[in-house]
């Protein structure tokens, strides 16, 4: 059973990745192989098997909702390609 | 041949220190013994490392950068520490110089999971075994090479470089943490840490022939380690002897509330487990220890299963039970990883944008920025799982791919418990085959993806291994490992196993000719 095909440009959209046109090409052939590979797993029966989201013992771990100190301000920033007014920058979002 | 130095690090004055050129060859146990008598100090070991790293690295290739100055200021503390009375029983570590993976956020030193898409980052903070580790009294220092966000089997996908196998440096280590296993192998530190997702401790650690444990999950703190999948992604050390391996456990585990995952189990005493026992080794009489049928297997080099072979029957010498058991959804754990590892990295690499650190693009708007910068920041084999991740998440592939993969991950995870009501540990080969060579598989990802057959079930299981050396290839010779795969929280017993075998044989002490 063949793999459904990847519309690499679509996905890639999805993921916020700009791809060259010989890198669309290259991955997308690669991953229809992977794929290929995965389909293995239709073989398996699963009904009535629960998923495994982790494989430890904790659910729903909580803290006290109280304040605690955060990363400071000027750390935070420092690492920031394109800062002004102790903000990050980013391009303009609306006209 | 000076090393990379892209972030203005020092390195360290050339030339072999002529006091002790042989202090960066111990163990941990043998360091800290010989710094308790003031045989020697923290500086003169650390200055051998450094002198070692100056010696080797050229060629090998482990670190990508590394700061000596702060190294060295590290050693100088822990020598003023000793000397005002504080003990290896308070400190364990103290003056021990312990190289880390490249992905782990050390304060103020860079930061890059050997990629370029983290640019000139610098941590703002530890993660938590950094601090348990600086606590403990270690000198920690360096970045070690990696493929990119812990995403490869071979350390041929960084950013920086290829790192080459010290027994020979046409081959791969392993990866992902392949500087760290090779850094240890070399003996350019004392010891490593690294991480394992789908076995990047314990393969480089069997390719590279040192010792390299994987917690059960949640028994460290993942606060501060770079995310690749966060169900899966574990931290262990790398080290010389399993006793090292144990006291390295031992002062990273343990409940983090920075870490919701991380469970609040209490942490034994893992070295005295083992030391203090007669030189030939704890006892393992009467421990049983699984061989699952499926991993005998095809693609299993035939040098490689006779030294597992052999290793088994040493085992049985030594008084453990070997019963024959299955793991029958085996076939199915490559697959199952590459949907779920890819699905949760592609979530936990979406802050990569170029918004608040890193490198970035610019564009005339949000999306194209973020296309622009991830497209030029992340290389081939991130690209690679990003794109099979957001797939098998996306829309009307969710319930076919994630949904179905998360359900044999179950049936998978239940083949390791059942087992283990049988078993109290499992013995397998760690990688079909021993180091291959540069390049051999960079071209195939399936082929690269395969070899983590025997790695990939455990952390998908959620259960600990360990790799220790069991032998080498004849021509040329390159280390083989052994994996043995412990129940949850059931790292005294793979470590007891591991020590009990490592006792009765030599492996672990032969050295590689780059070493002298």
């Amino acid at each position: 059973m063949a793999a459904p095909q990847l519309d690499i440009k679509y996905v890639a959209h999805l993921a916020r990745l700009q791809l060259a046109p010989d890198e669309e090409k290259k991955l997308g052939a690669q991953l229809d192989g992977i794929l290929g590979y995965i389909e293995k797993l239709k073989e398996l029966d699963v009904a009535g098997v629960e998923p495994t989201a982790h494989a430890g013992p904790l659910v729903n771990v909580m803290r006290p909702d109280e304040v605690r100190p955060s990363l400071p301000h000027a750390d935070a920033l420092r690492n920031a390609p394109a800062q002004a007014n102790g903000l990050f920058m980013v391009p303009k979002i609306v006209e | 041949m000076q090393s990379n130095s892209m972030f203005g690090v020092r390195r360290s004055a050339f030339g072999v220190s002529f006091l002790n050129p042989m202090l960066n060859q111990l163990t941990i146990s043998e360091l800290t013994a010989r710094l308790a008598k003031r045989e020697v100090s923290a500086r003169e070991a650390m200055q051998s490392c450094l002198d070692q790293i100056a010696r080797v690295d050229g060629k090998i290739h482990a670190f990508i950068s590394y700061d000596a100055a702060d190294a060295l200021a590290q050693a100088d503390a822990a020598d003023k520490t000793m000397a005002a009375g504080t003990t290896p029983a308070q400190k364990p570590l103290l003056g021990v110089p312990v190289a880390v993976k490249d992905v782990f956020a050390v304060k103020n030193q860079p930061l890059n999971c050997g990629s370029k898409i983290l640019g000139k980052f610098v941590s703002p903070y530890d993660a938590t075994v950094v601090e348990k580790l600086k606590s403990a009294g270690a000198i920690v220092f360096g970045r070690l090479n990696m493929d990119e966000f812990a995403m490869g089997s071979s350390t041929e996908n960084s950013a920086f470089g290829v790192t080459r196998n010290p027994w020979d440096p046409t081959r791969i280590p392993g990866g992902s943490s392949g500087g760290s296993a090779a850094a240890v192998a070399a003996d350019e530190a004392i010891a490593t840490l690294g991480s394992d997702t789908g076995g990047s401790i314990r393969q480089p650690a069997a390719l590279c022939g040192c010792v390299g444990l994987k917690p059960t999950y949640g028994r460290v703190s993942r606060y501060g380690l770079v995310a690749f999948a966060s169900s899966l992604d574990q931290i262990g050390p790398f080290t010389k002897n399993v006793c090292d391996a144990a006291t390295m456990l031992g002062v990273i585990s343990g409940h983090d509330p920075r870490d919701s995952t991380s469970v609040p189990q209490p942490v034994p005493d893992y070295a005295a487990g083992l030391t203090g026992s007669a030189p030939d080794g704890p006892s393992i009489k009467s421990l049983k220890l699984g061989l699952p049928k499926e991993y005998m297997i095809g693609g299993l080099d035939a040098e490689v299963k006779a030294a597992v072979d052999t290793a088994v029957k040493q085992f049985e010498k030594l008084g453990a039970e070997i019963v024959e058991i299955s793991l029958p959804h085996t076939d199915y754990g490559v697959s199952v990883y590459y949907i779920i590892a890819t699905a949760e990295a592609s979530a936990n690499l979406a802050r990569f944008d170029g918004i608040r650190y890193g490198a970035r693009v610019e564009g005339a708007d949000p999306i194209e920025l973020y296309c622009r910068t991830r497209g030029a920041g992340f290389g081939a084999e991130v690209k690679r799982r990003i794109i099979l991740g957001t797939y098998v998440l996306s829309s009307g592939y969710y319930d076919a791919y994630y949904l179905r993969a998360q359900k044999v991950r179950t049936l998978i995870r239940n083949d390791f418990l059942q087992a283990f009501e049988q078993v109290d540990a499992i013995v397998t080969p760690t990688s079909p085959t021993a180091a291959f060579k540069i390049g051999e598989k960079s071209d195939d990802p399936l082929q690269m993806y395969l070899s983590d057959i025997f790695t990939i079930s455990c952390n998908l299981a959620g259960i600990c291994g360990i790799s220790v050396p069991c032998g080498f290839t004849k021509n040329p010779k390159l280390p083989i490992g052994l994996q043995l795969l412990g129940k949850p929280f059931g790292e005294e017993t793979l470590l007891k196993l591991a020590r009990a075998y490592e006792a009765n044989t030599l492996w672990h002490r032969e050295k590689t000719a780059i070493v002298n």
